[in-house]
């Protein structure tokens, strides 16, 4: 009979396709000598695109591939400051423009082979080629020559400022000093070296599409190298024998989960399936206050919440608005009653005591000086004022932040504002191409330093959006990278947050921090700005 | 009947050609594209990034590139015992991913469909194993309280929609019973909560159906022939009334099995299942062109096979009908 048949099909196919393991499936059960397993079971957020330190750009990718490779110079697991990576030690020219940095002796790839200042040299070439398109090649750009190798503009590679003098011996010439440049390499991937002669073995070096980062054949230089990756289910690193340092490794191995959905992680994390999540939902951070203290962490993270306007459309081409609107937040409420993760209010744009600077500049006057600064520009107590359209990405929390704004400026300044949201990928290119009002964003930090945040105010950078620009900025901005000494370079930036809390192309609303869940036997674990962990030093009680 | 067949599935190639051609170029129309990002790429780079993907060609260029990879080319279907590979096997080319730059939406496809295709399967075996009985039971006990109980089953199942239900059994049975995991797709125990979620909702529109389908046969006049010639009850119901009862819900499969596959987006976001429908709906939102059509594609001839296969079981199954 055909419908029988038709049955029997459908349902044999998936008969078929049954595989057997219990329960908690993998590597989490004992380690050698019976002594408890050292596996960390890691929720990672969403499935990383890649495993090349070259093509991705992510934080899911950045938690992997920090297991994967080592910098020159790599974090401390404290507070990230440079300490020795692959390279023992460096020195750095009097004009602060020539970098030579000093491998350590015997260092291998995870295959075992020899690695040297020419792969670092190679990899650079790689990432810089424009052919290759990668997305994170501008964070080299301070080097000398980089930035027109990688638009094309210059073809030998021999005229960029990269030299293997020898074997162990890694020569950096600079375009300008540039004081945060081991800050850099120490946080972010893009500085590490691919193992290109095993890429070669794969497919042009160009090529983002060679599979090269499969598992068993993916090669590096981190603690820990990859031994499974099965896409939107599991990566598993396990530990690399020939890393230089494999004796102080603790982990046995990190199994990374791909998490894309909060409340499912929530669940994972309460079976037991996780270690550390990558979130934790909003309504649930009161209910792990409340019931699991021990397992709710809570750590500061260098990213700015703010509101940035588009300074060429009215009534906020006047910075009377833009800065009335700026004090007639209620931060310490906004940050208490609705985003309820001690986060903290944001009266300037860069972040306290990142690197030991603190902007001096501040909102300040309330709402008294803002209803003076709002009748000043022509609106008394609100009357005329047209109403203005703020754009956000579809999700619930920016929903509620901007609903809570939106009424204290009712309240406080009589003024009225719509609000919009789309769907990712529309609303960013609104932003890029200046199509909005007022729009909600977001900035997270690469690295540690204050110029970070400041650098993207500049006329001419591609995260500015605001169609802001002040030459004195720009000139400032400019000496900065060009100071003899930190504190002369400090106090060129107190000058750059003056200037924006003046005039407030961007409204900071409040600084980010990381809310998840973590098993209180995770231990080696510190909170640092940048939700970077070095993996060697995590380990289980 | 093959020319039947044959005549469907010659009318399925420009239903599949509208499909495509609609899909390449209404994705193009939309705001944002595969490299926008929160951090913007420098003009350089985007520059790099559009030459290295051929997106700086015109369209049409692009677009007849994609028709030429799509055309099959060879014809090694033995390709398949070692995996599902449409480029070994046909020379179908869907090209690389833009959001996983070492994996390409062959791949993509060959790892995620069968697990689609697992989860769908159990489902239904699950929506027929539930659904039938419920559905039987409930129409030859017509309006006594077995009818009211499984009807009200039935509208239940319906009514409460798998992101709810899927939460409440992980709830029940994996955090307090400690029976399951949470999510994942491990092992077989990792099948169960899943396609038992998914299955209780068809199963719910299984009853319905045949329970409806069964009342209206129930009625006619050979079933009073049969009854007559002194049929016993059981016979009634499983030899005659049966085969034109369940029409409805056969006529149901089709669609439903092509929904369990493309709309299995809930399940496999709710308990992170490696499937390929979340990589149809996140790859629109990703912009991936190629994940876009590829997974498109796909769906279409799944839709369009099931319905033909529906069609023939249908004529097959009812004399009323031929295949004209």
């Amino acid at each position: 009979m055909p419908a029988r048949r038709l049955l029997i099909l459908t349902l044999s196919a998936g008969l078929a396709l049954a595989g057997g393991c219990a329960r908690h499936d993998g590597a989490a059960a004992a380690g050698p000598g019976g002594r408890p397993a050292q596996v960390l079971r890691f929720g990672n957020g969403s499935e990383p695109q890649d495993l090349d330190p070259q093509a991705v750009t992510g934080v899911p990718e950045l938690n992997i591939i920090d297991s994967l490779f080592e910098g020159l110079v790599t974090g401390d697991p404290h507070d990230l400051h440079p300490v020795p990576g692959l390279a023992e030690s460096w020195d750095i020219s009097a004009d602060g423009l020539v970098y030579t940095f000093h491998l350590r002796g015997g260092l291998r790839w995870s295959n075992g082979d020899p690695l040297t200042a020419d792969d670092f040299v190679q990899s650079y070439k790689r990432i810089l080629t424009p052919s290759l398109g990668s997305e994170y090649s501008y964070l080299l750009w301070f080097v000398a020559g980089a930035a027109d190798y990688n638009a094309g503009r210059l073809s030998d590679f021999s005229k960029v400022g990269f030299e293997a003098v020898d074997d162990r011996t890694l020569r950096v010439s600079l375009r300008s000093p540039t004081p945060f440049l081991l800050k850099i390499i120490a946080t972010h991937y893009s500085w590490d070296a691919v193992p290109v002669k095993v890429l070669a073995r794969y497919g042009p070096l160009d090529h983002k599409d060679t599979g090269w980062t499969k598992p068993g054949r993916l090669v590096g230089s981190g603690p820990f190298m990859l031994k499974e990756w099965t896409p939107n289910q599991r990566i598993t690193v396990v530990r690399n024998p020939f890393y230089w340092d494999a004796a102080n490794v603790r982990l046995d191995a990190i199994e990374y989960y791909p998490t894309d959905n909060g409340p499912t992680e929530e669940r994972m994390f309460r079976t037991g399936q996780l270690d550390v999540t990558s979130t934790l939902p909003l309504p649930k951070t009161d209910v792990y206050r409340r019931d699991h203290p021990g397992e709710l962490q809570i750590e500061p993270y260098l990213g700015l919440y703010f509101y940035r306007c588009n300074v060429t459309r009215p009534p906020l081409n006047d910075k009377r608005v833009r800065r009335a609107l700026a004090l007639a937040i209620d931060r310490e409420r906004l940050v208490k009653d609705v985003l309820r993760g001690d986060q903290m209010p944001a009266f300037a744009v860069s972040y306290p005591g990142d690197s030991g600077y603190t902007p001096e500049a501040r909102l300040s006057g309330g709402v008294p000086e803002a209803r003076r600064l709002l009748a000043e520009a022509g609106y008394p107590g609100g009357r005329g004022f047209p109403t203005i359209e703020l754009l956000y990405n579809t999700s619930d929390n920016h929903r509620l932040i901007a609903e809570a704004i939106q009424a204290m400026w009712r309240t406080n300044l009589g003024v009225d504002i719509r609000l919009t949201n789309e769907e990712w990928k529309v609303y960013l290119d609104a932003q890029h191409t200046q199509n909005f009002q007022m729009q909600r964003a977001g900035w997270i930090a690469d690295y540690l330093d204050p110029h970070v945040f400041l650098e993207i105010w500049e006329t001419r950078n591609g995260n500015n959006d605001t169609l802001w620009s002040n030459p004195e900025y720009d000139r400032v901005l400019h000496l900065a990278l060009n100071a003899r000494s930190e504190a002369e370079r400090y106090a060129d930036y107190q000058r750059l947050d003056a200037i924006l809390v003046d005039e407030c192309p961007v409204i900071p609303i409040y600084y980010y921090t990381r809310v998840f869940a973590m098993n209180p036997r995770v231990a080696g674990w510190w909170p640092t700005l940048l939700d970077i962990h070095p993996w060697k030093y995590v380990y289980l009680r | 009947m093959l020319r039947f067949i044959s005549h469907r599935l010659l009318q399925a190639f420009p239903v599949m050609f509208i499909i495509i051609t609609g899909t390449f170029f209404m994705q193009r129309f939309v705001p944002g594209g595969p490299f926008t990002a929160e951090k913007a790429v420098t003009p350089e780079v985007l520059r790099n990034l559009n030459a290295y993907y051929h997106l700086d060609d015109p369209l049409w260029k692009q677009y007849r590139d994609y028709l030429w990879d799509l055309c099959p080319k060879a014809f090694h279907p033995s390709a398949f015992e070692r995996g599902l590979d449409l480029k070994e096997a046909f020379g179908i080319d869907f090209r690389p991913s833009f959001k996983y730059p070492n994996r390409t939406v062959n791949e993509i496809i060959a790892e995620k469909l069968p697990v689609s295709l697992e989860l769908g399967s159990y489902s239904l075996l699950i929506a027929l194993a539930l659904g039938l009985p419920l559905g039987v039971l409930a129409a030859i006990r017509r309006n006594t309280w077995i009818d009211y109980v499984c009807s009200a089953a039935a509208m239940t199942g319906i009514c409460i929609p798998t992101f709810v239900l899927g939460p409440i059994l992980v709830l029940v049975c994996a955090i307090h019973m400690g029976w399951f995991n949470a999510s994942g797709w491990y092992g077989p125990i990792d099948r169960v909560l899943p396609c038992l979620t998914l299955g209780s909702v068809y199963a719910a529109y299984v009853a319905r159906l045949a329970r409806g389908g069964l009342l209206e046969v129930l009625n006619q006049d050979f079933i009073r022939t049969a009854r007559a010639k002194g049929a016993s009850e059981a016979r009634v119901i499983f030899r005659h009334a049966l085969r034109g009862g369940l029409l409805p819900v056969v006529s149901f499969l089709g669609p439903a099995t092509a929904g369990i596959l493309t709309g299995s987006f809930v399940i496999e976001t709710i308990f992170q299942i490696p499937g390929l429908g979340r990589e149809f709906v996140n790859s629109a939102f990703n912009r991936d062109y190629t994940l876009v059509l590829g997974t498109v594609i796909l769906y279409a001839a799944l839709i369009i096979g099931l319905n033909l296969v529906v069609d023939v079981v249908q004529v097959a199954l009812n004399p009323k009908l031929k295949f004209e």
